[in-house]
């Protein structure tokens, strides 16, 4: 469902409070913009060089308040068709009964207007942001019949569209549901970790537009970086390791519940 | 709806196209496997239906890339699975299979009747001449040493047309099969119970036809041939869905996490398509039927016609099954938590108007290569049972 104009006008509202609200936001946006600067390393200055960087990206769940910025940066960013997500924000809800229910209405496009649960029926609730986990071996690279996924040297999991058949076997591969046929171009697509931006020395937008600092996009060579520092302080999990995808996005506070 | 869904998988990638690409194929692999127990393991009883299983294979193998180039979002870089193939892809090995596999068939048709067009090269004249002659690419000679070196080569390519069929088909199910992320896929039996539906699908389908065609034209039919292919319709029925249960019962048994989510996919959204349908009429049924034709003295014209009837419910069974695969794969969501929903449209790009004519098509054409070469010339001849 698209959003109409109530939720529209809804949305809106959202943002007017919670910038009003939270008048530390754009100091912090301020603070992280010139901390990136720091922490990211310097551009590559020719193709060898991209073998210097290891992307990853860290999702702090235990900081994200679903406030959907980032699937809205992402849509701007990225120009992504409507009624499919690059980045997605799900809300996980369980009950007195212990039982789990989770939405991600519109991909939380318009963050999460009602409520999953009545509050009194309520034990824990979480938000679970999620994105291409540019696995180490992504099963979408391996199963591309043409070669038009493949993996950059620096880590990154990208689609050559010039290439791309669009026969949607990697949207089948891919465990984590990230992938989909963009009807426009009728070509696979995907997160693309922003890799126009990265070697600008900027982080993603979806990163840049989090009010929480609940994600982080990093370069896991970097022993300064960031992403590195929170990993070394901090319990994650991955996505279905089991799978053997080897995922480079990083859960900080992840629930078994989480898939 | 129904639970959670990953926001991308409210749309489901692979249509009613992909369902009638592994049914195509399995069609060709057991119209193949019919037309070579005759020509390799010297089954005499199928000797009157060998050609028209061989070319029903040829005018199925036509039509199979058809459906995947209706679905490909760019069909027009189609060939870039020959020219860039990323060999780590399953998928990638289509061309070169499918390839190698139509050169195969072309050179048995073609060298299956030879003889004949040499006959007609002889007797006719002016453009038609030329045109045979050209078919014949040059070879217009003919007398019993050529007939039998035809024969020879005919076997050769036969047997080895049997294990490139196989895989041909086993390569399908191995695209299935290989997706570690769905687990309503990922077994490795899958690979084995496409071939065995293949061949299921491949003898219904000829027994249909045969059935079919002696009964509008009302022409004399070799019994032999009918009881043949109703015991290897049978005995091939019952292989294919023992797999396919003991897939079932092996996941339900193991109790993974995934089986909460399939018994749900299956007591749920698959429960008229996949138990009422698939397995309770067209197994079933055509279980119950076969076995009263093979253990009852039933008239010949009631068995003949229960015969009938399984052939229809069992190339159903398996239309079926690719559905409840493909299909069925899709709409349970990865996150375990949730199905989507698909109904093809009637009229879209790859809507059931298209799917209809893609399976109606071959028939078509295999209707006018009888016009040119009959398969079954009245009075049909009679061969030792």
């Amino acid at each position: 469902m698209r959003p109409t104009n109530e939720d529209d006008l809804s949305r809106r509202r959202f943002l007017r409070i919670t910038l009003a609200g939270v008048g530390g936001v754009p100091a912090a946006t301020l603070f992280l913009s010139t901390q990136s600067k720091d922490l990211f390393p310097p551009p590559p200055t020719d193709l060898d060089d991209l073998g210097r960087f290891e992307w990853g990206f860290l999702v702090d769940t235990t900081r994200c308040i679903g406030c959907g910025s980032c699937v809205r940066a992402c849509q701007k960013e990225n120009g992504v068709p409507d009624g499919y997500y690059r980045t997605w924000v799900e809300r996980y809800e369980v009950d007195k009964d212990g039982e789990v229910h989770v939405d991600s209405p519109d991909g939380a496009i318009a963050s999460f207007q009602t409520d999953l649960l009545p509050r009194e029926t309520r034990n824990k609730a979480f938000f679970v942001p999620k994105l291409c986990n540019h696995c180490r071996s992504s099963a979408c690279t391996q199963v591309c019949p043409v070669g038009a996924t493949f993996d950059t040297p620096d880590g990154v999991v990208l689609i050559d569209k010039d290439r791309c058949v669009g026969c949607g076997y990697c949207v089948q591969a891919c465990p984590y549901g990230c992938r989909y046929i963009d009807e426009r171009t009728g070509t696979a697509d995907k997160c693309t970790l922003c890799y126009h931006r990265l070697h600008r020395g900027m982080t993603t937008a979806c990163a840049e537009a989090c009010p929480r600092e609940a994600r982080i996009c990093g370069d896991l060579r970097a022993p300064k970086s960031r992403l590195r520092q929170v990993l070394r302080e901090r319990r994650y999990g991955l996505l279905k390791p089991d799978l053997g995808t080897r995922p480079k996005c990083y859960y900080v506070g992840l629930d078994p519940e989480v898939v | 709806m129904e639970g959670f869904v990953f926001p991308n998988e409210q749309h489901v990638t692979w249509t009613v196209m992909i369902v009638l690409y592994p049914y195509i194929t399995g069609l060709v692999a057991g119209a193949f496997i019919v037309s070579s127990l005759h020509h390799v393991f010297g089954l005499k009883q199928l000797a009157p239906i060998a050609r028209f299983s061989l070319v029903s294979a040829f005018v199925f193998l036509l039509f199979a890339p058809l459906p995947l180039l209706n679905h490909l979002g760019r069909p027009d870089r189609a060939l870039n699975i020959l020219i860039t193939p990323n060999f780590r892809s399953a998928m990638s090995g289509f061309g070169f299979i499918y390839a190698l596999y139509a050169i195969i068939l072309v050179l048995e048709i073609w060298f299956d009747f030879r003889a004949d067009i040499v006959r007609r090269y002889e007797a006719a004249s002016g453009l038609a001449r030329r045109v045979y002659r050209v078919v014949l690419l040059g070879a217009t000679y003919r007398d019993e040493r050529t007939d039998r070196l035809d024969k020879k080569v005919v076997k050769t390519l036969a047997g080895v047309g049997i294990p490139v069929a196989l895989i041909l088909h086993g390569y399908v199910g191995f695209l299935f099969g290989s997706i570690k992320a769905n687990p309503w896929w990922s077994t490795p039996l899958m690979f084995i119970i496409f071939i065995f539906s293949a061949i299921v699908s491949g003898i219904a389908v000829l027994t249909f036809l045969y059935l079919f065609v002696t009964w509008n034209r009302r022409l004399t039919r070799n019994q032999a041939t009918v009881d043949t292919l109703a015991r290897f319709l049978w005995g091939f029925m019952m292989v294919a869905v023992v797999l396919e249960l003991m897939e079932v019962l092996s996941l339900a048994y193991e109790q993974t996490e995934e089986w909460s989510v399939l018994r749900e996919l299956i007591t749920g959204r698959l429960w008229v398509s996949y138990v009422v349908l698939q397995l309770l009429t067209c197994s079933l049924g055509p279980f119950l039927l076969l076995s009263a034709v093979a253990l009852l003295k039933l008239p010949l014209r009631i068995s003949n016609l229960l015969v009938f009837l399984s052939s229809v419910l069992l190339l159903t069974q398996v239309l079926l099954m690719r559905w409840n695969v493909v299909i069925g794969g899709q709409i349970l969501s990865k996150s375990y938590r949730g199905f989507t929903s698909y109904l093809p449209g009637l009229f879209e790009r790859e809507g059931l108007v298209v799917a209809a004519v893609i399976v109606i098509v071959p028939f078509l054409l295999l209707r006018e290569f009888d016009k040119r070469f009959p398969f079954f010339p009245v009075p049909a001849r009679e061969e030792p049972s």
